[in-house]
């Protein structure tokens, strides 16, 4: 047994610089007005709002890594549970079933107000639930296929959800998704009075400090999912990902269960990326059908490249200068441009640039930024990639007997 | 104990099987009563709805060809393929419209030579585009894992639909209908118009061509034998990586040829090419992906589809379920029938 510090460094950074950099992340809020000070770089600073949307992409980002990154699935349509995510909470927490009034530690509204309004703590732990149990779902009759043809399949339900969502105002005469409009309001969350008495806000919406909470809430959640992620890689369960990942034949001939294994990295990838979808719906107060479209998928994929697959600290980077770019960071150099007089708006092309960072990164730092050492090794010295799941054949040679062929 | 772990072991498969069988059953027994429910109720529109959807089956047949090609040889599924069939189809609005100026009033002797004109360069043009995608983005990464290759595609799919954003950006580009939209034959209420009879016109002779080139000449035979076993063509004196740029040229052109013939019905924009592509993937997979034939049923059959789910009256999910009912067909058939409907993995039967 390896002690914590072990544990701890074998992920790159000193638990002295973890600390710091979350000490930085914490007192964000505190600094960043005077940050946007600074001659010229200033309006580059990213302000709180951007940086809660920042840290919910990087977060689902996080969730994407363990299925690509750690089990080496290539999942392109994990917007699906970014949607199942935001819906559920636009479902537990709003007016859309106006014709049920059930409330349960719902904060900041009146207790009159028709529709299921339970606590977004609570709803954020049901859409992460629900949003595995999706995965499970999905994965299934899916994660026996090869590699291509299941990044098809995620591909194929990344694109039907969306449009479920989209057409489902009329689920057999019952309004289930309000079509394209959307949801909305969505229940903020909040510590309701007995959270007040300790100072905390009674609803983010209707505190002062609304961004603020909204922003040390989202970085505990991410604190969360790394802290699991980088927890998971370490058990059982991870290592089988892993030896999944490097070499699917010799895993199931050391007795790793395959069609298990990589059903519990879609479940739980699916989950943090549910959990983040319904944060972030309860942030926007809202869920909108626009918002879910496969560049999602291949946007948060980017992060997961860029970073460096299989790195937790890669994957975060990654996720940030991305999110940073999506959020506000191609706008304002945009409008810098416009102000020095180029017309150029880099926005239009974000996606363009999306594609370039891929296949630079493929080509020339298949390992990302912040390589993880074990993805690095497997990436000079070749894998033996070839599928034990072959879709040709039903099942598989560990479910099959020697003798029946 | 181990015969009967062997009697378990087929009775399982059986079961499987069976179990297969009838959910297949169970999912297309509706599909054909709603067919012939409405052939009964509207004879008239099911043909012309039938005409429309042979005609949209032939365009997606000529993008899935590219895709199967592609995978066939490399293994590869070319995301960035859709992108290239609509990059191909801008450059050739502007070439009818700006570069020859084709209009309603030109003679058809000039309609015929300025079409024949377009398909010529246009082919060329993105048979070379293609080849370069692969040279660039491709090539360095045949013996990367798989995963790494199909990311870059993805990559490349979204560089390619944005290099079409910046030439033209967001609006729908079209053609004057310089060929008549009036009908070629026309029995009682079954219509079928020139434009898309020159749609057809076009693609057959492609198909025959790429048939016999396939089966009939050397560079054909190279490519079927490099799909098969790359290193054995090698050491059979086959030059691989040239077979593989001129398989990627030849979808390059097919992609061409479906973006002049999806013009000539449609408008287009820079991202017609990521629905389409995946629609023509599904026909690929449809029919058997690495399988030629394959691909062109495979595409038919999901022209019908569409155009049945589009055009019938009676029970039809309508156009917001297009997609949904497409990738739906997409996982069951590689969920049930992963090797497709002609069951073949290389492109040897051509």
């Amino acid at each position: 047994m390896s002690t914590l510090e072990q544990r701890v460094r074998s992920y790159g950074p000193g638990p002295f610089l973890v600390l710091g950099i979350v000490a930085l992340a914490f007192f964000y809020p505190r600094y960043v007005g005077s940050l946007g000070d600074f001659p010229l770089l200033g309006d580059f600073i990213p302000s709180l709002s951007s940086m809660v949307i920042m840290i919910v992409f990087t977060m689902m980002a996080v969730g994407l890594n363990i299925v690509v990154g750690y089990a080496g699935l290539l999942d392109l349509g994990y917007v699906a549970f970014y949607a199942a995510g935001a819906y559920t909470s636009a479902w537990f927490a709003s007016q859309q079933f106006d014709q049920w009034t059930f409330h349960f530690g719902a904060v900041g509204i009146s207790s009159e107000l028709p529709g299921i309004h339970l606590s977004i703590w609570l709803v954020l732990l049901i859409a992460g639930i629900f949003t595995a149990l999706t995965g499970i779902l999905i994965g299934l009759p899916t994660l026996r296929l090869r590699g291509d043809y299941l990044a098809i399949v995620t591909l194929g339900f990344g694109e039907i959800i969306p449009q479920v969502v989209r057409n489902g105002d009329n689920v057999f005469g019952f309004d289930l998704t309000h079509g394209t409009f959307g949801i909305s309001p969505i229940d903020s969350p909040g510590f309701g009075s007995v959270g007040e008495s300790f100072g905390l806000p009674l609803s983010y919406q209707q505190s002062f400090e609304r961004e603020q909470w909204f922003y040390w809430t989202a970085l505990a959640l991410l604190l969360v999912t790394v802290f699991c992620s980088a927890q998971l890689r370490d058990s059982r369960l991870g290592r089988a990902w892993v030896a999944i990942r490097e070499d699917e034949t010799a895993a199931a001939a050391m007795g790793v269960p395959l069609m298990r294994t990589k059903t519990w990295s879609y479940a739980i990838g699916a989950f943090f990326g549910g959990v983040a979808g319904a944060f972030y719906a309860s942030f926007k107060s809202g869920a909108f059908p626009a918002d879910f479209y496969f560049n999602i998928s291949v946007f948060l994929l980017c992060m997961v490249i860029l970073g460096g697959m299989g790195s937790i600290w890669g994957v975060i980077l990654g996720g940030m200068i991305l999110g940073y770019l999506n959020v506000e960071g191609l706008a304002t150099l945009g409008s810098e441009l416009q102000g020095a007089g180029i017309d150029f708006d880099p926005t239009k092309y974000q996606f363009g640039f999306y594609g370039v960072i891929i296949v630079l990164m493929m080509l020339f730092r298949p390992t990302g930024l912040i390589p993880e050492r074990r993805h690095k090794r497997e990436m000079e010295l070749g894998v033996h990639d070839t599928p034990l799941y072959d879709v040709t054949h039903e099942g598989s040679d560990t479910d099959r007997n020697p003798s029946d062929d | 104990m181990a015969a009967t772990d062997q009697i378990k072991g087929v009775l399982a498969r059986l079961r499987g099987s069976s179990l297969t069988t009838f959910l297949g059953f169970a999912l297309l027994g509706p599909v054909a009563v709603w067919l012939i429910g409405n052939l009964i109720k509207d004879p008239v529109e099911f043909v012309n709805v039938g005409l429309i959807g042979l005609t949209n089956g032939a365009i997606f047949g000529l993008v899935a060809l590219g895709y199967t090609l592609v995978y066939g040889i490399l293994q590869l599924i070319n995301f960035a393929h859709g992108d290239v069939f609509a990059l191909s189809g801008l450059v050739a609005s502007t070439l009818i419209v700006s570069g020859l100026g084709l209009d309603k009033e030109s003679s058809v002797l000039v309609i015929v030579g300025g079409m024949l004109l377009t398909l010529v360069v246009i082919m060329t043009l993105f048979a070379t585009i293609n080849a370069t995608i692969e040279l660039v983005a491709y090539r360095r990464l045949r013996r990367a894992p798989r995963l790494a290759a199909l990311i870059t595609a993805v990559g490349m799919s979204f560089i390619i639909q944005n290099v079409s954003l910046a030439l033209y950006d967001v609006n729908f580009r079209s053609i004057p209908s310089f060929i008549p939209r009036s009908e070629v034959i026309g029995i009682g209420d079954v219509t079928y118009s020139w434009n898309k009879l020159a749609a057809l016109m076009i693609t057959v002779p492609v198909l025959i061509l790429l048939t016999w080139f396939v089966r009939s000449t050397k560079q054909g035979k190279a490519m079927r034998a490099v799909a098969q076993d790359n290193e054995a063509s090698a050491m059979m004196g086959i030059n691989v990586n040239r077979t593989i740029s001129i398989t990627f040229a030849i979808a390059g052109a097919l992609a061409g040829t479906a973006g002049i013939v999806y013009l000539l019905q449609f408008n287009m924009r820079y991202d017609t090419g990521f629905e389409l592509g995946l629609i023509a993937f599904t026909a690929a997979v449809l029919g058997g992906i690495g399988n030629l034939s394959g691909a062109v049923l495979g595409a038919l059959v999901i022209g019908f589809v569409q155009a049945f789910n589009e055009g019938l009256t009676w029970y039809t999910p309508g156009s917001d379920w297009t997609r949904s009912i497409v990738f739906g067909i997409l996982i069951a058939i590689l969920v049930f029938r992963p090797e497709g409907l002609l069951g073949e993995r290389t492109p040897e039967g051509a």
